[in-house]
């Protein structure tokens, strides 16, 4: 009896402390690895402290043929400061080529996905943001203006799915051509697959409500796949995508090129996080 | 009737015998909800720390028994990104929430006399969903009824399937320095 008693004694001894384990609502983290989920927004944001420097390249289509290098010889660049004001509230300032875009945006986390007592299905992080087209120095101020702004909703279906659907509405105070219209709404929908634990597969697509491909308007839909690769403080996102531009006034409102005609644009975000976090910068180090 | 008689003393006798074992295995316990564990990761490149300062940890002075456990999301780090990629890519906190260490002291002193003793305790050490037998070796002091427990030891990772993937530009170590410390008071 004694004997017994003794062996499992240790074991009761941590049944004991599992016990006391308060277990509460317990966040889902990482629904995707970046804030973006190939062009468009992610439910993620930056943490407290914590500085994201981006750099974005899309090349030119590669139907453009081995003159112009399938598109290689022609490179368009966004770079990006993105910085985390609170574990839930990100702000971010950028720099496109094209059209020399400075954009500036906020991201806040509304609600968590949790599991756990009280969970909550699906994390949702409101989006706005506005820029400055400064290509045409003719133009006034505010019609060199866009808004833009998007609900996130997404859902990290065990380790390997995250969806994500993105109602977003768009304004631009002058269109680029005569026959947009000012107001695009658009809805995206994107998800990514794990294939490793280091690798994931991402895709989006962004339904926009307008006619495609008028002579006036020679639009369509934006559509996007791609890998990010995750190695330490960096992520790498390679991918293939008809948007030639990385801020949502170019990719939802100007994407000219389509799948069907192979209008197709190689591109990568490189990401690098620096954290600024002084407080907890070097816990005491480990002294023997 | 009388083999009911006898039954009943018999079941009398159990039960008074398996309270007493009871209570002599209560004996004194003392715990801690608070215990901190830090790790590090020393390479020529870069060091890593990060610190759980929500251990728990349970000790029966009766027989000199050992209990710790900790969740691996309470870890934290100076990088959160770092935290991320620990909790997804490393540990797997999802599918092994914790690290646990129950064992034995072999040495174990007389917990009713102040003064600071070596001591080693021997048992089953879970990371990672690995248990490995390992003997922890620690300082332990006792102060009335407050017991400090310190312990540095080391975790290689191959140990615990812990994978590091070629192409990373952190360096990780391949064996990780543990620093315990631990203050635990009379449960009461």
């Amino acid at each position: 009896m004694v004997c017994t008693t003794n062996l499992y004694a240790q074991d009761d001894l941590l049944n004991e402390l599992s016990q006391q384990d308060s277990s509460g609502r317990v966040p889902v983290t990482a629904t995707f690895k970046s804030t973006r989920v190939v062009n468009g927004h992610s439910v993620e944001t930056m943490k407290k402290k914590h500085l994201d420097f981006r750099i974005s390249h899309r090349f030119g289509r590669l139907n453009s043929g081995a003159y112009q290098f399938f598109g290689l010889d022609q490179a368009t660049m966004r770079m990006g400061f993105e910085y985390g004001v609170t574990d839930d509230l990100m702000v971010g300032v950028g720099r496109s080529t094209s059209q020399k875009v400075y954009d500036f945006f906020g991201k806040y986390k509304v609600l968590k996905q949790s599991s756990g007592a009280g969970s909550i299905p699906v994390s949702v992080t409101l989006f706005g943001g506005t820029g400055v087209a400064t290509v045409n120095k003719e133009l006034e101020f505010q019609d060199k203006l866009y808004y833009s702004a998007q609900v996130l909703i997404a859902r990290k279906f065990g380790e390997r799915l995250s969806l994500q659907l993105s109602p977003t509405y768009l304004f631009r105070n002058r269109p680029e051509t005569r026959g947009d219209e000012k107001l695009l709404l658009a809805v995206g929908i994107g998800g990514r697959y794990k294939l490793s634990k280091r690798v994931s597969l991402n895709g989006e697509y962004f339904y926009t409500a307008r006619e495609k491909n008028t002579p006036t308007a020679p639009y369509y839909d934006s559509m996007s796949f791609g890998v990010d690769i995750e190695t330490g403080g960096h992520v790498f996102q390679l991918h293939f995508t008809n948007s030639l531009g990385m801020i949502e006034k170019q990719f939802i409102g100007e994407t000219a090129g389509t799948w069907g005609k192979g209008d197709i644009h190689y591109g990568f975000n490189i990401s690098r996080t620096f954290s600024f976090d002084k407080k907890n910068k070097r816990p005491k180090s480990i002294e023997q | 009737m009388k083999l009911y008689f006898v039954r009943l003393v018999l079941v009398t006798m159990l039960a008074t015998t398996l309270s007493f074992v009871q209570v002599l295995a209560q004996g004194n316990k003392f715990s801690t909800t608070s215990g901190v564990t830090r790790f590090s990761s020393e390479t020529p490149l870069e060091n890593i720390n990060a610190e759980n300062k929500k251990s728990q940890v349970i000790l029966n002075s009766a027989n000199g028994e050992i209990a710790i456990r900790m969740n691996m999301r309470e870890f934290v780090f100076p990088n959160k990104l770092m935290q991320e990629h620990f909790n997804e890519n490393y540990i797997e906190s999802d599918k092994y929430p914790t690290a646990t260490f129950s064992g034995k002291m072999d040495n174990a002193p007389d917990f009713s006399k102040d003064g600071q003793y070596d001591v080693s305790a021997k048992g089953k050490f879970t990371v990672h969903g690995v248990t490995k037998e390992r003997t922890l070796k620690g300082k332990l002091k006792v102060e009335g009824e407050k017991i400090t427990l310190s312990s540095n030891f080391e975790v290689p990772l191959t140990d615990h399937n812990i994978e590091v993937p070629q192409v990373v530009f952190v360096k990780i170590a391949q064996v990780i320095q543990v620093k315990a410390d631990y203050v635990l008071t009379i449960r009461k």
